[in-house]
């Protein structure tokens, strides 16, 4: 055992939770050590090669808008980009990227190398050092003592991790890396309660194997677009996608072959996500669809590895090799790397504050899949928040919360640690209540000045931002106030797009709000002095256009608001209560909600309990101030 | 503070000589404004009572004559501004005037706000706050029991299948958002929704108008006895008082003397609608009976049509009888007892299917089928208490008439050619308004549904 070191904040692993949560903490001005099993590893995408989708997507801007990194680096090594959604309302747009994965670990490792403040070391966390429910510090398998009043944890699946193909089953993290072990059964000892989630991926097989000519190729989109809001070059050259589909005979072997699967040989097994179900799941779930789409994803611009997206499954591997004859295409197709499922160790999420923080131990945080989550969007939110908040304890700073109607990020966050999640959580648009105010295109004008705020966002991108929200508002503004007269160019203009022609005069803002007028239409009739960028264009329409919708949604957001800032005192004695259900006290004990409007979002805390709550904290506030006067 | 105004009937549910509307928040005053033309509650002084009359601003009905109590902050109960509307006694009145403030902008109280907010705004000692949280307690708890009683069974399963129809519907717009790629559902189209939401939309009007019928077995039958001058009605109602122990309510002292009777016949409740006014005419001669007839036609559910036996069937009774169609109507030929000058063959004519039944009411025969006749009409006919869905509670009818305004707002929506996304934020708020009323938790079930409908993956 040997002293390596002191830092401020210490984060074990180095996935997509792990480099947002070093990277914000060593930016703050936190000294920071990352450690991690494999260095060629950082920012490994185990499953899927993309980033971004709905709500996930949104949350990339969120990160980047926070001054995260996620946004910036698939922004440079990604080979295919496209809008999703864009047929339908701006609440629900979002970005995803085909990422190439090999160029993303490189850059993300470059990143981190680069970063002032930041170490790091490979290392396999045997244990952490906890001394009074304090954290102080890790040790290592081989036998280094970090100190650290801030450990954050950020262990993905490797907990207990096992990998299950067929009747074959091995201790492992994903991509046969080591699993970790001892540090599930200290948290265990600490007196966490953990859960089996388990999760799975799909065969990678050779590019040079599949027939392209069956399927149908998905292009990337021609406009030029990207996740952050500081990137500037665009990648070009962009590499399909292809989609085929599985068939009645693929069904048949499946079905034939079902107690072959390990998730369906009757062993008790963790629960797996419904929103990403292995192919087995499909066929018996939802047995009479005759075909599932089957999507051909490259892994990257340098490897024939091509992710076979639907097929994810833990049937043997000649199964899976069955399985693939069938399908249009992949007929003759060569498995690189077979499918398989993991298990894992999660912490039940409902042990964090807010801050993600555990209430048990102090200064020790856990971020990602190892929250009960799944998908490396919510992993990198969630890192970034606990980098954020573990600095921000180090260096004596007030600690960041988001709540629902500021970030999707929020939402998943709130969700988490008030009801927790029988499943690996994944974010889904409807999750959110205040969709409408969580758009892709507005996370900056939502997020930027927090992120400045906590010292993530640099001088020259906040002044640009600044100057942005000012063209917003001035072209706003003049749209206000200017009037349309109906002569004969402004009617034909009109007619052309297919609206009804004005009877008088008409204020170019009303116009805009007609549903057929597009910002477009606007500038045609009433162009401003200087061409707006077209993000300021954007914004302008979208604010106009659904001003009542986004109306509507503030009044609610100020409803919850005014329950969120009724604080609950950490030392309330739920047991004093007089009046409280039963089973709202328990609730109200376990979860140990920060403010009434928290409590209220308990599964189990009806309002009656919430009214008596209001009545018991405005009791002890008023025999407080009775006492100091 | 919480600034909502809420409302509640303050006095005791039952009859009573006058029965209040109570308001409390800021918009108090500003609300009983609307409803309230004839008077600006905001120029008066606080501390007054006030006349005036309750008008439907949508319909222009004149609802109710009432005294407006004007308490203004910070001198009231909950020390917030204060309207107390004092209404005639019988829930029919009061409860009328609670939902209509309820449709312009104030909420139902939940149980024990009013004294809740009374602590929170430091009016009460708070010495009492374990009381007052007791009686949050103790009054949810029975407003529980008594709204789990108030709701019939298969109310809550109609509501439960709109709300899966909803829920199917906005998780079909949610998979088109969450997994814009997979091609086996149906897009969801303005066209698929609309019919959808107007469905919805269809039912829950229906529901309201058997609002109406839940109240008539919740608050009596409103029964009308018409006919000629010296046929009988006065008989007829001293028959029914007399042998089935009416409860007679009088409200004295307000400017129209209204007096209802409650008698109770074989397990249906009669309100008897102006017996005043049969008793008053019936002492002198009558000009005008046809007339009254008419004007206590409009709030009947039941009508008694008396006709004399001992008369040809004339104009005014064949004008009766057409001033009487499409209710509930029971023919009574009366007088059996002298010379049968009437001719059964007009009376049936007239009657169009309605029962006839012959009486000597000075003799009391055929009261029995007179009783029994009353008693077919409401449980065969189609009052049947056994057969429609009833909605009767107070903030039920609320949440359902909010849930037909956000599917309203949907509707305009889609008119405008809105996204699917932003007319499904409506959507899914009828939805929740509907699950408040069968009390069924929200959260979670849109993302079940969802899984349980579509096969997803990406």
């Amino acid at each position: 055992m040997y002293d390596a070191g002191r830092y401020d904040v210490i984060v074990i692993g180095a996935g997509h939770a792990g480099v947002e949560a070093g990277l914000a903490a060593a930016k703050r001005g936190a000294k920071t050590l990352m450690l991690t099993l494999n260095l060629d590893l950082i920012a490994f995408m185990p499953c899927n090669p993309s980033v971004g989708g709905p709500a996930k997507g949104v949350v990339v801007r969120e990160v980047d808008a926070l001054g995260g990194q996620m946004g910036k680096t698939i922004d440079q090594t990604h080979i295919q980009m496209r809008l999703l959604n864009t047929s339908k309302g701006p609440a629900v747009r979002a970005l995803r990227a085909q990422a190439d994965k090999v160029l993303y670990q490189q850059e993300m490792k470059r990143v981190i190398e680069k970063q002032e403040n930041l170490t790091l070391r490979q290392g396999m966390v045997e244990e952490l050092l906890v001394e009074d429910g304090e954290v102080k510090g890790v040790k290592t398998e081989t036998r280094a003592c970090y100190y650290a009043d801030q450990v954050i944890i950020t262990t993905g699946t490797f907990m207990r991790g096992k990998v299950l193909i067929g009747d074959i089953e091995y201790e492992s993290g994903p991509n046969n890396q080591r699993p970790t072990i001892t540090l599930s059964e200290q948290l265990d000892e600490l007196g966490f309660d953990l859960v089996r989630f388990k999760t799975g991926t799909p065969m990678r097989v050779n590019s040079h194997t599949i027939d392209y000519s069956k399927t149908e190729e998905q292009p990337g989109d021609e406009v030029p677009r990207a996740f952050s809001y500081e990137t500037t070059e665009y990648i070009t050259d962009q590499i399909p996608c292809w989609l085929t589909y599985t068939g009645e005979v693929t069904h048949q072997i499946i079905d034939d072959n079902l107690s072959k699967s390990a998730m369906y040989s009757g062993a008790d097994r963790g629960t797996g996500p419904r929103y990403c179900p292995s192919i087995e799941d499909k066929i018996v779930r939802f047995n009479d669809k005759p075909r599932h789409q089957v999507f051909l994803e490259p892994e990257g611009r340098n490897t024939d590895e091509i992710y076979v997206q639907g097929l994810s499954t833990s049937l043997p591997e000649y199964v899976q090799k069955q399985m693939l004859e069938t399908v249009p295409g992949l007929e003759k197709a060569e498995i690189m790397r077979a499918g398989y499922a993991i298990e894992y160790d999660a912490v039940v999420p409902t042990q964090l504050w807010p801050t993600l923080e555990t209430k048990q131990i102090q200064g020790l945080y856990t971020a990602g899949q190892i929250n009960g989550t799944s998908g490396y969007e919510e992993a990198a939110g969630q890192g970034l928040m606990a980098g954020i908040n573990a600095a921000a304890q180090a260096l004596n700073k007030e600690p960041l919360i988001l709540d629902r109607s500021q970030a999707y990020i929020g939402v998943m966050i709130d969700d988490l640690v008030t009801k927790g999640t029988n499943e690996p959580y994944r974010l889904l648009t409807s999750r959110a209540e205040y969709r409408l105010l969580l758009r892709h295109d507005n996370a900056d004008l939502r997020l930027t000045d927090i992120g400045y705020e906590m010292e993530l966002i640099p001088e020259e991108r906040y002044a640009r931002f600044n100057r942005k929200k000012e063209l917003i508002q001035q072209e706003v503004d003049r749209l206000t106030g200017y009037r349309i007269k109906p002569s004969e160019e402004v009617q034909q203009i009109i007619e052309e797009i297919g609206g009804s022609k004005l009877k008088d005069g008409i204020l170019a803002i009303d116009l805009l709000r007609r549903p057929e007028v597009k910002y477009e239409t606007i500038k045609r009739i009433t162009p401003p002095e200087e061409k707006l960028p077209n993000d300021v264009e954007e914004q302008v329409e979208i604010q106009v256009k659904y001003e009542g919708y986004i109306k509507k949604s503030n009044q609610q957001v100020d409803k919850m608001r005014k329950m969120e800032n009724k604080k609950i005192p950490d030392h309330i004695d739920y047991d004093d209560i007089s009046g409280l259900a039963t089973e709202a006290k328990d609730r109200l004990k376990k979860v140990r909600p920060l403010s009434v409007g928290q409590a209220s979002r308990i599964s189990g805390v009806n309002p009656a309990d919430v009214s008596i709550l209001l009545v018991y904290l405005e009791q002890s506030y008023k025999t407080k101030s009775a006492a100091n006067e | 503070m919480e600034q909502d105004t809420i409302a509640a009937i303050s006095t005791p549910v039952g009859e009573g000589a006058i029965a209040i509307v109570r308001l409390t928040g800021d918009e108090a005053i500003s609300i009983t404004n609307q409803i309230l033309p004839t008077k600006d509650l905001q120029q008066v002084d606080s501390h007054t009572i006030h006349y005036g009359k309750i008008v439907d601003p949508k319909t222009e009905d004149q609802l109710e004559e009432v005294m407006v109590s004007v308490l203004k902050a910070p001198k009231t109960f909950t020390r917030e501004d204060t309207i107390e509307i004092n209404c005639h006694g019988g829930m029919v009145s009061v409860n009328r005037v609670l939902q209509l403030v309820l449709r312009h902008g104030a909420r139902l109280a939940e149980p024990g706000e009013f004294t809740k907010r009374a602590f929170l705004n430091g009016r009460i000692d708070l010495s009492q706050a374990e009381a007052v949280m007791d009686l949050i307690r103790s009054k949810t708890d029975r407003a529980m029991s008594v709204a789990l009683k108030q709701m019939d069974g298969r109310l809550s399963n109609l509501i439960r299948d709109l709300r899966q129809q909803l829920i199917e519907t906005v998780a079909h717009v949610e998979v088109n958002i969450d997994y814009p790629e997979y091609d086996d559902v149906e897009e969801m189209t303005h066209e698929l929704l609309r019919e959808r939401a107007q469905y919805v939309k269809g039912e829950i009007q229906s529901l309201l108008r058997t609002a109406k019928q839940g109240k008539i077995l919740r608050e009596g039958i409103a029964t009308a006895i018409i006919g000629k001058p010296n046929v009988g009605k006065s008989s007829l109602m001293n028959v029914l008082a007399h042998e089935n122990k009416a409860i007679v309510t009088d409200v004295p002292g307000t400017t129209r003397d209204v007096i209802e009777e409650y008698v109770n016949v074989r397990g249906v409740p009669l309100r008897l609608i102006d017996t005043a006014g049969i008793r008053e005419t019936e002492d002198i001669v009558e000009k005008i009976g046809v007339e009254r007839s008419r004007q206590a036609l409009q709030d009947a559910d039941l009508i008694l049509l008396v006709l004399n036996g001992n008369e040809p069937f004339s104009k005014e009774d064949q004008a009766l009888f057409e001033a009487a169609r499409d209710l509930d109507v029971i023919a009574i030929v009366n007088k059996t007892d002298l010379n049968q000058e009437i001719d059964m063959n007009e009376v049936t004519k007239a009657a169009n299917g309605a029962p006839i039944i012959t009486t000597s009411l000075v003799e009391e025969q055929g009261i029995d089928e007179l009783e029994q006749a009353i008693a077919d009409t409401f449980f065969d006919g189609e009052l049947d208490q056994g057969d429609l869905t009833y909605v009767s509670n107070v903030r039920h009818i609320q949440l359902l008439e909010q849930s037909e305004d956000a599917l309203n707002d949907a509707l305009n929506s889609l008119e405008m050619g809105m996204p699917l996304d932003l007319i499904q934020i409506d959507i899914t708020r009828t939805w929740e308004l509907l699950g408040e009323i069968i009390g069924e938790d929200v959260h979670e079930s849109l993302i079940d549904q969802l899984f349980s409908q579509f096969c997803l993956g990406k």
